[in-house]
This record gives C-alpha cells, sequence and structure tokens, in this order.
C-alpha cells in the first residue's frame, strides 16, 4: 500500500507537468483548429516556460516571490495528498490555500491591473468553494470515506448516484481552468480589459513558476473527474481516463463557444449549480443511503 | 549557447504612437486565420512585463515618446523593438510636422524596420521572425554576463549584438534608409 502510494506520487511529480503541458498545448492546437487556424506545435506550452525561464529576472517586490513560491508548494503539495490516496478533506484545504496565495501574491505588487485580478480571483474562490465542499461531502456520504485510496478501491462506481455532482463539479472546472466565460481574473487570450489580470507582475521565471504549478494543477483537478469513475477494475480505469479528457476538451470548446461573463453571472451561476445540482444530489444520497 | 526557446516564443507588445490605424490593421491581421502567427508560437500579448517583442506602429510625437520609453523599460531583457510602417520606420509624411519627432529610433533602439504604407501582414511577420535572430543574440550575451563584471558585459553585449548584426545579417532592415526615403518620395508624388 505505501509503495504504491510512492509510486503514484513520484509519478505524479515526475510525469504531471509533462501531461499538463501537453494538455495545454492540445488546448491551444484544439482551439486553432476551432477557429480554422492551423495553431501552435503541441510542445509550445513548453518553449514558453522555457523562454521564460531564460528571460531576466524583474520583481516589483521581493515579498511577490515568496508568496508565488508558497503558491507553488501548496499546489504540488495537494495534488501530492491526491495520488497518494490521502483525506479529500485535507486536499481541498491545501488547494484553497496554495490558491490564496496566488491572491496575495497579486495584491503584493500593488499594480492595479494585479490587484483587481486578484479581487475577482477572490470572487471566483467564493464562487466555485462550495460546489468542491458539496463534491467531498457527496463522496463521503456515498462511499463512508474521505480517503482517496478506499473511494478509489471501492466496489461500485461514484459516478451514477453522484451525477449530479459531477456534473457540478465539470461547472466549476470552468472555473478552476479559467476558461471563457470565465476567465474574469487572468485570461490565456490576447486583449482584455485588465492586461493580464492577477499575473500581469509576475515576470520571467516567476511566471514560468505559475505556469508549471497550472500544470499540476490542471492534472490534479482532472483526477478528480477520474475518481467519479473509480471501481478498482481495469474497466473503471479506462472510463475515468477518458472521461478525464472528454472532460477537458468539454472546457476546450466551451472556452471557444462564450465570451467573458461579468463576476456576477459567475458568482450567481455557480452557486445556483451546487444548490440545484449539488444539494439535490446530496438530498437524494441522504434518503437513499 | 543556451537552449534556443526564446526564438520559439515570441510574445508581442503592440503600441500605436500616432498611426492613422493602418498599420494597426495590418499588425492585427497577422493573428487572424489567413496570417496566424500562432504557428510561431507568436502571441500577442498585451503586456509589457510578458513581451519579447515591441511593435510600434506610428511615428513619436512629444506626447507620447515618454510612453514608448516606459514600455520599452518594462520589458525584460532580451527584448527586440520593431518600427511598423513608414511613419515608426522615418516619421513618414508627418516628417516635418511640428509635433512630431520623426521614426521610434528617436527615442529607444530599434532593431527591425518594416516599411510600407500600410506595412504588409507578411512583411510585418518577416520582420519579427528576423527580429528573432537579434533576441538570440542578446540572450546569449545575457549569458556570458553572469561572470564578467558590470561594465566589461555592457560594452561586450553592445559589441556582440553589433557583431551578430553584421555578421549574419541578422536583421537587414527590408529595405535600407535610402531605399525607403526613395519610396516615400515616389509614395508622396502619386
Amino acid at each position: 500500500m505505501i509503495i504504491k502510494a510512492i509510486i503514484s506520487v513520484v509519478a505524479f511529480l515526475v510525469l504531471g507537468p509533462f501531461l499538463g503541458g501537453l494538455l495545454a498545448g492540445l488546448d491551444r492546437k484544439l482551439s486553432a483548429k476551432m477557429q480554422r487556424r492551423v495553431g501552435p506545435p503541441v510542445l509550445q506550452p513548453f518553449y514558453d516556460v522555457g523562454k521564460l525561464f531564460q528571460k531576466e529576472k524583474q520583481t516589483p517586490t521581493r515579498f511577490q516571490d515568496f508568496y508565488v513560491i508558497l503558491f507553488v508548494v501548496f499546489i504540488i503539495a495537494s495534488g501530492v495528498l491526491f495520488f497518494m490516496g490521502g483525506d479529500l478533506l485535507l486536499v481541498i484545504f491545501t488547494l484553497t490555500i496554495g490558491a490564496a496565495f496566488l491572491i496575495i501574491a497579486a495584491y503584493s505588487s500593488n499594480s492595479p491591473y494585479a490587484e483587481l485580478g486578484a479581487e475577482r480571483e477572490l470572487l471566483a474562490m467564493m464562487a466555485y468553494e462550495p460546489m468542491v465542499l458539496i463534491t467531498v461531502i457527496g463522496f463521503y456520504m456515498y462511499g463512508g470515506s474521505f480517503r482517496v485510496s478506499e473511494i478509489m478501491a471501492a466496489d461500485n462506481m461514484a459516478f451514477l448516484p453522484l451525477i449530479g455532482i459531477f456534473f457540478g463539479w465539470v461547472f466549476i472546472l470552468t472555473l478552476k481552468f479559467r476558461k471563457s466565460p470565465f476567465d474574469l481574473s487572468m485570461s490565456h487570450h490576447a486583449h482584455q480589459e485588465l492586461v493580464r489580470g492577477a499575473t500581469t507582475e509576475f515576470v520571467g521565471r516567476t511566471m514560468g513558476w505559475i505556469e508549471i504549478s497550472h500544470w499540476y494543477e490542471n492534472v490534479f483537478l482532472l483526477g478528480f473527474v477520474f475518481l467519479f469513475f473509480a471501481n478498482g477494475t481495469a474497466w473503471g480505469w479506462i472510463i475515468g481516463i477518458v472521461v478525464a479528457l472528454l472532460t477537458y476538451f468539454f472546457e476546450v470548446f466551451i472556452d471557444n463557444c462564450f465570451a467573458r461573463m461579468k463576476w456576477q453571472f459567475a458568482f450567481k451561476s455557480a452557486w445556483v449549480v451546487a444548490v440545484v445540482l449539488g444539494m439535490i444530489n446530496l438530498f437524494v444520497l441522504y434518503i437513499c443511503f | 549557447m543556451s537552449a534556443a526557446y526564446v526564438t520559439k516564443s515570441p510574445w508581442v507588445v503592440h503600441y500605436d504612437g500616432s498611426s492613422c490605424n493602418g498599420c494597426d490593421i495590418e499588425v492585427l491581421a497577422c493573428l487572424t486565420p489567413m496570417y496566424d502567427v500562432e504557428r510561431f508560437g507568436i502571441i500577442n500579448c498585451g503586456n509589457p512585463k510578458h513581451a519579447d517583442v515591441f511593435l510600434v506602429t506610428g511615428s513619436v510625437n512629444e506626447q507620447n515618446k515618454g510612453i514608448v520609453k516606459q514600455i520599452y523599460e518594462q520589458m525584460p531583457e532580451p527584448k527586440v523593438v520593431v518600427a511598423v510602417g513608414i511613419c515608426a520606420c522615418s516619421g513618414g509624411i508627418f516628417k516635418d510636422c511640428y509635433n512630431v519627432m520623426g521614426g521610434v529610433d528617436q527615442v529607444i533602439p530599434v532593431d527591425a524596420y518594416v516599411p510600407g504604407c500600410a506595412a504588409r501582414p507578411e512583411a510585418i511577420i518577416d520582420a519579427v521572425v528576423k527580429g528573432l535572430g537579434v533576441l538570440q543574440a542578446k540572450r546569449d550575451a545575457m549569458v556570458k554576463a553572469v561572470d564578467a563584471p558590470a561594465e566589461e558585459v555592457a560594452e561586450a553585449a553592445a559589441e556582440e549584438v553589433a557583431t551578430e548584426e553584421k555578421k549574419a545579417g541578422a536583421v537587414p532592415p527590408i529595405f535600407t534608409m535610402a531605399e525607403i526615403k526613395v519610396n516615400t518620395m515616389d509614395f508622396l508624388k502619386k
């Protein structure tokens, strides 16, 4: 058991950024195809990060780098806790602390663009956090355990009993991936009213580390999608991975179909989804199990 | 020599000095499916702190010289400046106006000139891609600079860039300044 946990943690630490970077490259290629463009090479995100590490160091305040390092550490730590089969509650709290450090880093620069981006990131957090909690509670109510290793080894797929929560999770993934219509705090697309939002003041290698931790984060968030299908058999693995990839494709598709919405819409819709899909699903679980 | 990532993902920041918007529209045309500069990893990022290439359109005047300078100074090294359109190259037809200082090179060092009124998207892409040679040279100078004392470094970097440019012909202006003047005169006669 311990050996298995160590192997999966090492696999996450080593393969996580490669997988995340490849997914980011596929995202850009797919987006280009959807817009009838040729698009960059699939390895473009790696070139970008390589370039960022070759740029001059520039930082508005030395505290910013400190917070960015903490952001990277906590995001990777939450992924590690998840893949070693740890406690889901601990995982999401670590993830939240990581996200909080990104916001503090953006605030610390005193740049008006970064501060507005940080405020919007806070609003996005408030929007998605209830659904994250409901997801974890749903896993507990169905399987009777918060531990990822026990959920993975369960006899039944959690997907059907948690179907409302699954779609709620897919909804907030748009917020977590910062895709349109909810890319209000920072966007990968060219022009926006906040320059680059929360990441405006991150230069060179600092920005490189932010990108790498986003790759880790994306892989780990898709791991959550996988968790809905894991039931200890090979079929659970295959279906889980296929659905996780389909979910990613769906997010890219949504990204290309929508313009950015205001934060009010992001906030309201995320809470409506959490209440309608999440709470009703929890209620059904409470009655049936 | 370090791995050549700098040439593989040039991010662009675009500033309109005081052009008629003709060149700006051509710059944006480069992003469309027709030309699709993202093929080369070029992104229009709109943030000088993330940018490697500074595209300036229009001439520089007393009002905006501070802004052009500030954007240039906010960009982290290595960086390249491309003057897009005849106004950005020399001031163009506005050269003799009382408030116009002339081309962008009056305020910041320019690495590649793209003449034309308006500059064609093909020429703009060509200039950015040629600017990558300078970007690599500047990056190599940065790597060498790590061990050497500061003053030597500055001199060496300047020399390095100059010789690289001469040797490889890395960034010949697509036309020389003399040709640009002739072209401009022709344009005016028309």
